[in-house]
């Protein structure tokens, strides 16, 4: 299969080893990657801001350079949802809504990407480490994805998974609203971080970097001991 | 920005970093959640509930106007005299012209939110009448002068020794901190109080429009005692808790004791069809129904948010809100708090005051997925906020944005930024944690983490 990349700004400037792992999983599992070199962003800060007149400047990019994909995989639970479930509402009404509509069917997180369209579950990996898994709150709720990365890290060898009690709960990043309301953004990723840590295990796993840079970001200040990672980064582990 | 918005950042940033205040509210909550859970796990399919409890919202809500007359007639027909207002002022002078004319002086009154909605209290007491709140957690917040902290759970912020406190200070009784103690003492106080009372004010739950009855739910007696009492009774309702049939309460009352307080049923359940009729031996001699709008037509007007006018009021969506929990409910500065409030209030009471709530979201959807009546929470506040930038738009952030497009679409601006960011990025560490930090509401408590040595897309191209 022909697989379309779609590597969000942040994990390209801040964490380019997820994009690298997801590159070699499905490289591995025998497709052809390409990765559009045009669009950075997929316009989810404008939109969730409320300006969508500039979020469409930058989103429009993005449906041309993906049209005629077969399949597009988000490395972002968040930029996936707005791909698939934001860009509807954001170009209805406009000429640009079939295209919209075209390509939402066709774009996956790349968690339910393996599982759900590929039916791959084990991928080989091996991670001797105890890991407490974060849902994203847009990968959980607007694309339903709560099974797909536990069936996978279910297969990692030598992996131990302790859910958290606030397994569910929003990391407090929110985008522009970490920036707007700091000091909100800041006790809700308290109450995550704590969540995290009474499991005492050593890696909080997520399918979303940007909530990673958030929870990360607090537990360096705090010099908490445990660490975060992608899953991407744990399943080509060996 | 405005003086709710500034007033709602103050509280916020103090109230966010108050951790006994974080741990009340956790405390508090983290039992709700278990008993809320039994409580939905007892339906047959709590799904297929919540869809049924949309879809007759739904109907209620897109047929107001003939469930409304239905409605009216019926309260009629049985000597109930009802008053239409459209905004507050008029509900506040309505109610203040029936007791007025009753020659009223000493008014209980049972939990209602548009009362507080319509600040009945405040109005009551400068023209001279004595009000007293019947709900436990009302009568408290009004002993300390406040609003009601939770829609369901109004002294939910206060420990027993807060209570102790105020009781002590304003009705000199408080022989301990024991809830049990501190109850009667209310008990006492409000006992005389439903004796002396004149009149007696009551918020619904859900009107019923097939049989003219009004539904109040309680787990007190309160209400019962407020109605049945007073001479008078006066019921202030909002016109979006129409529902068209009495059988709809076999769903609508389970489910919103589940969700508002993890009850399988509330503890008293009562339906009031109008005054004391000829020989029957108690009730009021007197039966007002006030229906207050106060914009709720303005929501109804509006396709894209006319659900949030199926809410029940359960407060489920300020209990699982991560917001809500770290910010409290008297931080909203608004009658009705957590997302629901943060989604109709603005088109309550303007958009361009209370924008800011629409904003203090990380758009998580708990809320959406918590909902009973299934009201699209989350998304009403990204089109809030599309709404609001629409119609006054903050220069500055468009500006941000406008420039941010051709950074983002063009590879060549791209990596020229990735380059001009790691340079920063050498320069940050000066300033990092600073007020002269261009990225101080980031790191003034967290990271950043580095710009890589090599991003995906130079990867990327090493490659091809």
């Amino acid at each position: 299969m022909k697989i379309t990349l779609f590597i969000p700004c942040f994990v390209d400037l801040m964490y380019p080893q997820v994009g690298v792992a997801m590159v070699r999983i499905l490289e591995t599992l025998g497709h052809t990657v390409v990765c559009p070199e045009g669009p950075a962003c997929c316009g989810q800060p404008a939109f969730n801001t409320g300006y969508w007149e500039q979020s469409r400047e930058v989103a429009i990019p993005v449906l041309e350079s993906l049209k005629g994909a077969e399949v597009v995989v988000i490395a972002s639970g968040s930029c996936g949802a707005m791909l698939k479930v934001f860009y509807p509402d954001l170009f209805a009404g406009t000429r640009y809504e079939a295209m919209a509509r075209d390509l939402a069917p066709k774009c996956f997180e790349f968690s339910a990407f393996l599982v759900n369209k590929l039916g791959v579950t084990d991928l080989g990996a091996r991670f001797p480490h105890k890991v407490t898994f974060h849902d994203g709150c847009h990968g959980l709720r607007e694309l339903k994805n709560k099974r797909p990365p536990r069936e996978l890290l279910a297969h990692v060898r030598a992996i131990e998974l302790v859910e958290m009690d606030a397994a569910e709960t929003c990391c407090g990043f929110g985008g522009t609203f970490s920036a707007k309301f700091p000091m909100i953004s800041t006790a809700m990723g308290e109450v995550k971080c704590a969540s995290a840590l009474d499991t005492r295990a050593e890696y909080i796993v997520s399918c979303d970097s940007s909530c990673l840079m958030q929870i990360q970001g607090l537990l360096d200040r705090q010099r908490k001991p445990i660490k975060t990672i992608h899953l991407a980064e744990v399943l080509v582990h060996r | 920005m405005s003086a709710p918005a500034v007033q709602f950042k103050q509280d916020a940033t103090r109230l966010s970093a108050d951790l006994r205040h974080r741990r009340i509210i956790q405390t508090a909550m983290g039992k709700y959640e278990t008993v809320r859970d039994q409580r939905k796990a007892a339906f047959q399919n709590w799904e297929e509930a919540r869809q049924l409890a949309a879809i007759t919202k739904w109907e209620a809500i897109n047929h107001l106007d003939a469930y409304l007359e239905q409605l009216v007639s019926k309260l009629e027909s049985r000597g109930t005299k009802v008053h239409w207002a459209t905004t507050a002022r008029q509900a506040r002078d309505t109610i203040l012209g029936v007791l007025r004319a009753a020659k009223a002086r000493v008014i209980v009154k049972s939990k209602a939110m548009t009362a507080e909605e319509i600040h009945l209290n405040q109005a009551l007491e400068q023209a001279g009448f004595e009000v007293v709140e019947s709900d436990l957690g009302e009568f408290i917040v009004q002993l300390r002068e406040e609003p009601p902290y939770h829609i369901v759970f109004p002294a939910m912020h206060l420990t027993r020794d807060e209570i102790k406190e105020v009781f002590d200070r304003k009705l000199g009784d408080a022989p301990s901190n024991d809830p049990e103690q501190l109850t009667m003492v209310a008990r006492r106080v409000l006992r005389e109080k439903y004796l002396q009372a004149d009149a007696g004010i009551t918020g619904a739950n859900f009107a019923i429009a097939e049989t003219g009855m009004i539904s109040i739910t309680e787990n007190e007696g309160n209400a019962r005692l407020t109605s049945a009492l007073p001479r008078v009774m006066i019921t202030l309702i909002g016109i979006e808790k129409v529902l068209p049939r009495l059988e709809d309460l076999a769903l609508f009352l389970p489910m919103l004791a589940a969700m508002g307080t993890g009850q399988t049923v509330t503890c008293y359940n009562t339906l009031y069809g109008g005054p004391r009729q000829p020989g029957e031996p108690d009730g009021p001699e007197e039966y007002h129904v006030v229906l207050l709008d106060n914009h709720r037509t303005s929501l109804l007007a509006d396709p894209e948010q006319r659900d949030s006018l199926h809410c029940i009021r359960c407060g489920a969506c300020l209990n699982v809100c991560p917001i809500f929990r770290n910010v409290g409910g008297h931080t909203y500065g608004t009658t009705y708090c957590g997302p629901i409030g943060a989604v109709i209030t603005p088109n309550l009471r303007g958009l361009n005051e209370w924008q800011h709530l629409s904003y203090a979201s990380s758009l998580c959807g708990a809320c959406t997925e918590t909902c009973p009546v299934k009201i699209d929470l989350h998304h009403h506040l990204l089109q809030n906020r599309r709404n609001g930038s629409r119609q006054k738009p903050s220069w500055w952030q468009k500006l941000a944005f406008k420039m941010f497009a051709p950074i983002a679409t063009k590879p060549t601006l791209w990596s020229l930024v990735t380059k001009l960011g790691r340079f920063g990025q050498k320069l940050h560490g000066l300033v990092k944690g600073s007020y002269l930090d261009p990225a101080y509401a980031w790191t003034r408590t967290r990271e950043l983490p580095p710009i890589a040595r090599q991003t995906f897309k130079e990867w990327w191209r090493t490659r091809s």
